[in-house]
C-alpha cells in the first residue's frame, strides 16, 4: 500500500500546561492529520513551542492526553513517541559529520549499517546535501545546516514533524527557497506535519491547515484560506493580517454605520439586522484603497503619516482624525503611489471586505 | 584616498615599553646571567653555554623535571575529569546556583603562602585534624615529613582541593551555555547520558576545557610557594619541584649563571609544551 494512503493522526484532548501558577497552555483540544501541513499561527509568546512541547514529549502537562494513530501516547516517552524536532537554530551535532547527524537517530534505534546508509543518502539527495555529506556542520551554510536537521528529520520517518520557526533564522531568499521545498519534503511521508510560525504569510504559502493561538490558547482551527476569509473573531483577524488589519469602532443606526462625523454608509445583509450600538469593523490593508474601485467606496479622507513603497505596492499609514483614538490605517496598493507625508489624502474603502464584530470580540457579520 | 604613513607606529608605543619593563629587560638579564660567571664586584666572565649543557647533563635537574612532570600529570589527571564530574552535577537554575558558585570560588580566593600553611597544620599528625585523625583514629602511619608517599599525596591533594574549582567554574561556563534545543535533540534521538555527555556536553565544552588544562598546566608546573611552604621539598628532595629546585641553585648557592641557564630551559620547556599542546587542540577549528 502507497505510504500516502497511510493516514495519521495526532489528537491531543483537553490538554493544559502549567509552570508554577501561570497557565501556559489553556484547556486545548485538537484533531491534527497527516497528508497537509498543519501551521501553528501566533505571535512570540502565544504558545506555539510550549504546545509543540506538550505534543513531542519534552514537556509534562498539567491535564489531558496526547493521542498518536488511536494509541495513548500521554505516557510515553519522547523516544518512544517517534517524532522529529526541527528547531528555529540549527540543531546539529558539532563534531559529528552531516552523514553522522543524520544517520543518529537511526543508529541509536540500531538499524541495519546498509539500511542506514540508503536512507542516509536518500534525504541528503532530497536536500541536496549530497557533496557535504563528509563535512562538518559549522563548515556548511546557515541554509545547509538547516537542511541538515531537515534531513534527519526525513531519514528518521518519524509519525509526526515539528518544524518550529525552522526558516526564522534564514536569510530572505533561503527562506523563500526553502519555504517552496518544504511541502515537497513531506509529501506522502505519512507523518503529521506541524508548523510553527509567526507568519500569516508563511500560513497562507503552506496551505494546509492553521490553528491560530493567542495566550496559550488554540482561538480558531481550521483549512487556512478558511480562516484568512472569515475570521471568528476580531483576534483571529488581527493574527491573521500582515500588515496589521485596520479596526476601528463603528456606530450603528438602522441601516447607517457611522465611523467618524463625515463618514457613515449603509449597511446591507446580516450587518443591517444587527441591533442598534457600536460595533467594531476590521478591514484588511488592500481593500482600502488610494483611489476609488470599481464597485461600491466609501471616502475617508486621512493625514498621511508613514509611507512604504516597494517595487510592486504601495503602503501608506494614515491618521482617522478619530477624536480620543491613536489609531492609524493602512493602505495598501499594487504599484507605485505618490503620497506627501503630512498631507491629506483621499482613501477609499470597501465596506463589504470589513468584518463586523460585536463588543465581546465575537464575529458577527 | 589611501595616505599611508607611520604613525600607526605611535600608538603601538606605550603597550612596548610596558612590555619591555616587566618582560623584555627582565628577561634580558636572565639571558646576560646565563652565559657569564660572577663573583660579585660587577665582574663578569664569559661562559658561553656552558652552564646550558650543565644543566641539560645534571642528574639533579632530570629528577627535579620528572618529578615536575609527574605531579602536573597527576593533578591534571585528577582536577580535569573531577572538575568535569562537579560542573554536571551542579544545578543550571535556581537558588543554589549562586550559593554553589560562591562555595566553589572560594578555595581560589585564599593566599597561595596561607593555602600552603593551611594543610601543614592540618596534616600534622599531632596536632592537624587530618593527620591526627589518619594517626589515632583510623591507625593510619601518615607522616608527610617522614614518609615520601605521604608527602606527595598531601601536595597532590592540596593542590586538587586549591584548583579544581578553576575546571569546575569553566566547565559550568561552557555547560550553561549550551542551548536546551540541543538536549531536546538528544531526547528525541533517544540518546543515552553518555552519548549526550560524548556527542554535545564535550564538544561544546572543548573550547573552555582547553583554556582550563592550558591554565591548569602552566600554573602547576610553575607552583612554587604551596609545596615550598607545605613540605619545602622534602623529606629529602621527594617534593623538590623544578621552581623549588632552582631558587635553592639560584638563592640557596648563589650559582646566578647556572641559575639563570635553568630558568630560561625551565621557560622553554613550558613554552613548548603549552604551544604543542594549544596547536593540537585548536586544529580542527582552523580548517
Amino acid at each position: 500500500m502507497p505510504e500516502s494512503l497511510i493516514k495519521m493522526a495526532l489528537e491531543l484532548k483537553n490538554v493544559t500546561k502549567r509552570v508554577g501558577a501561570v497557565e501556559h497552555i489553556k484547556e486545548t483540544s485538537l484533531v491534527l492529520d497527516s497528508g497537509h501541513f498543519n501551521v501553528l499561527l501566533g505571535a512570540t509568546g502565544s504558545g506555539k513551542t510550549s504546545l509543540i512541547k506538550l505534543m513531542a514529549g519534552l514537556d509534562p502537562m498539567a491535564s489531558g492526553s496526547v493521542w498518536m494513530d488511536g494509541q495513548d501516547v500521554t505516557r510515553l516517552s519522547t523516544q518512544k513517541r517517534n517524532i522529529s524536532l526541527v528547531h528555529q537554530f540549527f540543531i546539529n551535532y558539532p563534531h559529528m559529520t552531516v552523514f553522522d547527524n543524520i544517520a543518529s537517530p537511526l543508529k541509536v534505534a540500531g538499524m541495519a549499517k546498509s539500511e542506514i546508509e540508503g536512507r542516509v543518502e536518500e534525504a541528503a539527495d532530497i536536500l541536496q546535501l549530497r557533496p557535504m555529506l563528509h563535512r562538518r556542520p559549522h563548515e556548511l551554510s546557515g541554509g545547509q545546516q538547516q537542511r541538515c536537521a531537515l534531513a534527519r528529520a526525513i531519514a528518521k520517518e518519524s509519525r509526526a514533524v515539528f518544524l518550529d520557526e525552522p526558516l526564522a533564522n534564514l536569510d530572505y531568499k533561503l527562506r523563500e527557497e526553502l519555504r517552496d521545498q518544504l511541502p515537497d519534503l513531506f509529501a506522502g511521508r505519512g507523518a503529521v506535519v506541524v508548523y510553527a510560525t509567526s507568519e500569516p504569510e508563511e500560513a497562507l504559502l503552506l496551505g494546509g491547515k492553521t490553528a491560530l493561538m493567542r495566550d496559550g490558547r488554540v482561538t480558531q482551527f481550521g483549512a487556512t484560506a478558511d480562516i484568512y476569509r472569515n475570521p471568528a473573531n476580531v483576534e483571529a483577524a488581527r493574527v491573521f493580517s500582515d500588515p496589521p488589519i485596520n479596526t476601528a469602532e463603528i456606530q450603528k443606526e438602522g441601516n447607517t454605520a457611522r465611523l467618524t462625523r463625515d463618514v457613515s454608509w449603509l449597511l446591507d445583509g446580516a450587518a443591517a439586522d444587527l441591533r442598534d450600538g457600536t460595533y467594531t469593523i476590521a478591514i484588511r490593508p488592500h481593500h482600502v484603497l488610494p483611489f476609488a474601485g470599481a464597485g461600491p467606496a466609501v471616502r475617508i479622507a486621512g493625514r498621511v503619516q508613514v509611507t512604504e513603497l516597494s517595487g510592486s505596492e504601495s503602503s501608506a499609514h494614515f491618521d482617522l482624525g478619530l477624536p480620543g483614538s491613536n489609531d492609524s490605517w493602512v493602505s495598501l496598493s499594487a504599484g507605485v503611489h505618490p503620497y506627501e507625508v503630512g498631507e491629506m489624502h483621499d482613501f477609499y474603502m470597501d465596506p463589504s471586505a470589513a468584518y463586523v464584530f460585536a463588543p465581546d470580540g465575537s464575529r458577527v457579520a | 584616498m589611501k595616505t599611508e604613513n607611520q604613525k600607526a607606529w605611535l600608538f603601538v608605543l606605550p603597550v612596548l615599553a610596558l612590555v619591555a619593563f616587566n618582560a623584555l629587560i627582565p628577561m634580558m638579564t636572565v639571558v646576560n646571567y646565563s652565559v657569564q660567571e660572577t663573583f660579585g664586584d660587577n665582574v663578569f666572565f664569559w661562559q658561553g653555554l656552558d652552564w646550558f649543557q650543565q644543566i641539560l647533563r645534571s642528574e639533579r635537574f632530570h629528577d627535579a623535571l620528572g618529578r615536575q612532570f609527574l605531579f602536573t600529570f597527576l593533578i591534571l589527571v585528577i582536577e580535569v575529569p573531577l572538575g568535569i564530574a562537579i560542573a554536571l552535577s551542579m544545578p543550571r537554575k535556581g537558588f543554589w546556583v549562586p550559593v554553589c558558585l560562591v562555595l566553589m570560588a572560594l578555595p581560589m580566593l585564599i593566599p597561595w603562602n596561607v593555602v600552603g600553611a593551611m594543610w601543614n597544620i592540618f596534616t600534622l599528625p599531632d596536632i592537624g585534624l587530618l593527620g591526627y585523625a589518619l594517626n589515632h583514629v583510623l591507625g593510619i602511619n601518615y607522616d608527610m615529613t617522614q614518609d615520601p608517599v605521604a608527602a606527595w599525596v598531601t601536595i597532590v591533594t592540596m593542590d586538587v582541593w586549591h584548583w579544581t574549582s578553576l575546571v569546575v567554574l569553566l566547565s559550568y561556563a561552557g555547560l550553561v551555555s549550551i542551548p536546551d534545543a540541543y538536549y531536546q535533540a538528544a531526547k528525541i534521538d533517544g540518546a543515552s547520558n553518555w552519548a549526550v555527555f560524548r556527542f554535545i556536553q564535550l564538544p561544546k565544552m572543548k573550547t573552555v576545557l582547553t583554556i582550563a588544562i592550558l591554565l591548569r598546566f602552566m600554573d602547576s608546573f610553575n607552583i612554587y610557594t604551596e609545596p615550598f611552604v607545605l613540605t619545602g621539598g622534602g623529606p629529602g628532595n621527594s617534593t623538590t619541584l623544578l621552581s623549588i629546585d632552582l631558587v635553592k641553585i639560584a638563592l640557596g648557592q648563589f650559582d646566578l649563571g647556572p641559575a639563570a641557564a635553568m630558568s630560561l630551559i625551565y621557560f622553554a620547556i613550558t613554552l613548548l609544551v603549552s604551544w604543542l599542546f594549544y596547536t593540537l587542540m585548536t586544529k580542527d577549528d582552523l580548517n
